[in-house]
């Protein structure tokens, strides 16, 4: 079984590191297996890239396999969570007249207080606010929508949630197509380079734990191919270990940066690596603890509950059956394919869905070493998601 | 003619744009729109509201086309990619050729049928035009780092060219490498060493 190749689709994103790290610093060799790496040119090809078997798997926005398991866009074809790859990671950015705006009435830009820059923003909007996700599956989405709901601004109605391709999102908010975005980076990096647009909040402070990126497989393959599964999972998971290391810093943007994979300056990429994010084209900083997360506290398992979160969200959204929403997004995320392949490598919980936005300060869990602690999950308004009550 | 399909086609080359024309002109009559912009794509095509929309798979706007999914309510099914797994492969064929359609008002699978044939027809020489581009760039690319690491060598060892190039050719041959990949390799080394 030496030497099998595997195809790997993945977007130019900062969040792609896990599979491009497992390849390039030997991690899936040590497997015996080889990833193809392909560059997707959107969201909805690399799903159907997936689907159809063009690759056997994907850098996936954690929403996209539960909204294809709700019936909502793709071709049907049933697609599993193995891993998660990333943990938060995306920033809210606005137009500088919008800044402008907000500077105007007092607002500090302080980076870490999620509703008093949303009440900001809403009182600074003026008629409806425009707001670029990249894909309307995606957890960009979801947030946004959460975040203005919850501080009384009536979604979808108050506020348009227009997609548009990251790589696109600098040129649409100079161009004044939308107020406000939503993106993973580097590319909120990348309109502050520009000069096109400020950032207003990372997204770790609507939910300070959200599952950003998964592992998605065909479920038909990862029932087929359970032990070349396990080596991808493990080969991604010993990635995200590295990553997690600072020293292990610099050299993954040198890596990220080449023109095969993100083709863009290793200095804006390496922001998101460290969490010390440039907010304006006047050059403020600001350091967010827990910016983006490849492995602390158990970051690549995939919960039942952060899935069930998810559903019930698209749910609410889309007028489908709570319930059964919920039984469908259950069963996406795998954690038990994930605990099979790391059984003995991996200090995993020892539960399979927890309460969502209960941890508030690093807490120890049952896991199989006993080792294990989560690291705040907290929603800003403080509500709960508990999957044993709902 | 009222019940003509009406197909909108996201190309912003207008050579190729009307070349999809043409093909789709071949296989029926159908009422054609092209949007070249892409900005504003999802509601310059509601307010066409096509039956189908065809969009190569390589350009990122694609992604704004999923909102029109989303549109007016996801049970109504009002937008679909087309592509379902029940059909006789024309999906991944549609895949493998490039091209992605979405069917807007829930059009008859019989009737998708022709206009995907010329659509994936059309795309696959788009996709092998593409290839043998890329192809030929590389090509190009290597010739030029082959011609550099000759130089190099017949200054360094005062040989001629022909000399020159058996010598990359023997050592490639020794290595089990490419030629051109033993002359990027003397490329870059000797710049390192400068």
């Amino acid at each position: 079984m030496k030497g099998s190749v595997l195809s790997v689709g993945f977007i130019p994103l900062v969040d792609a590191a896990p599979l491009i790290v497992a390849q390039e610093m030997g991690f899936a060799a040590e497997e015996g297996i080889t990833l193809d790496l392909k560059r997707a040119p959107s969201w909805s090809s690399l799903r159907d890239m997936l689907s159809f078997g063009q690759v056997e798997a994907a850098h996936m926005l954690s929403p996209v396999p539960v909204a294809s398991a709700l019936g909502l866009g793709g071709a049907g074809a049933r697609i599993s969570a193995a891993s998660v790859l990333s943990v938060n990671g995306n920033v809210i950015g606005v137009s500088r007249a919008l800044a402008e705006r907000l500077r105007a009435q007092g607002h500090d830009f302080a980076f870490n207080d999620a509703r008093a820059a949303g009440l900001a923003l809403i009182a600074a909007a003026r008629n409806g606010l425009r707001i670029g996700v990249p894909f309307p599956f995606s957890m960009h989405a979801e947030l946004i929508y959460y975040w203005l709901s919850a501080l009384g601004l009536p979604a979808p109605q108050g506020v348009h949630i227009r997609t548009v391709p990251p790589p696109l999102m600098a040129e649409a908010i100079g161009a004044g197509e939308i107020d406000a975005f939503c993106v993973g980076e580097p590319w909120g990096s990348q309109a502050v380079e520009t000069g096109l647009g400020e950032l207003l909040l990372p997204s770790s402070a609507i939910w300070a734990f959200a599952p950003e990126k998964v592992l998605a497989v065909r479920e038909d393959w990862a029932e087929h191919e359970t032990a070349l599964l396990g080596r991808l999972i493990r080969a991604v998971w010993r990635a995200g270990r590295w990553l997690a290391d600072p020293s292990s810093h610099v050299l993954a943007t040198e890596l990220l940066a080449r023109p095969g994979y993100l083709d863009l300056p290793s200095e804006v990429l390496d922001r998101a690596m460290t969490g010390r994010l440039v907010i304006s084209p006047a050059g403020e900083e600001r350091q967010v603890p827990g910016f983006l997360e490849f492995h602390r506290g158990a970051a690549t398992f995939p919960w039942r509950s952060q899935a069930e979160w998810i559903g019930l969200q698209l749910a609410a959204r889309t007028g489908l059956d709570r319930m059964e929403a919920r039984r469908a997004a259950n069963r996406v995320f795998r954690s038990d394919l994930h605990r099979q392949a790391l059984n003995g490598i991996a200090d995993l919980p020892g539960a399979s869905a927890k309460i969502e936005g209960a941890v508030r300060v690093e807490t120890s869990v049952a896991s199989a070493s006993g080792r294990l602690s989560l690291l705040p999950d907290a929603f800003f308004d403080g509500r709960i998601f508990d999957p044993a009550k709902e | 003619m009222p019940n003509a399909i009406s197909i909108i086609i996201v190309e912003a080359d207008r050579d190729r744009a009307t070349q999809i024309v043409d093909s789709l002109r071949d296989a029926g009559a159908y009422d054609i729109h092209i949007i070249g912009e892409t900005a504003g794509l999802s509601r310059k095509i509601s307010a066409l509201n096509p039956d189908v929309v065809l969009i190569d798979i390589e350009n990122p706007s694609r992604d704004t086309l999923e909102e029109l999914a989303l549109a007016s309510g996801p049970l109504d099914r009002p937008v679909a990619m087309f592509v379902d797994r029940s059909d006789d492969g024309m999906s991944s064929a549609a895949i493998e050729a490039g091209v992605s359609a979405y069917v807007v008002n829930g059009m008859q699978p019989q009737r998708l049928k022709p206009i995907l044939d010329a659509a994936i027809a059309r795309f696959r020489m788009f996709q092998r035009m593409r290839t043998e581009l890329a192809e030929t760039k590389r090509a190009l690319e290597e010739r030029k780092v082959i011609d550099r690491a000759k130089g190099m060598l017949m200054k360094a060892r005062g040989i001629g060219e022909d000399e020159a190039y058996a010598l990359l050719r023997k050592t490639a041959m020794d290595q089990g490498r490419r030629v051109a990949d033993v002359a990027q390799a003397l490329v870059t080394a000797a710049g390192l060493l400068s």
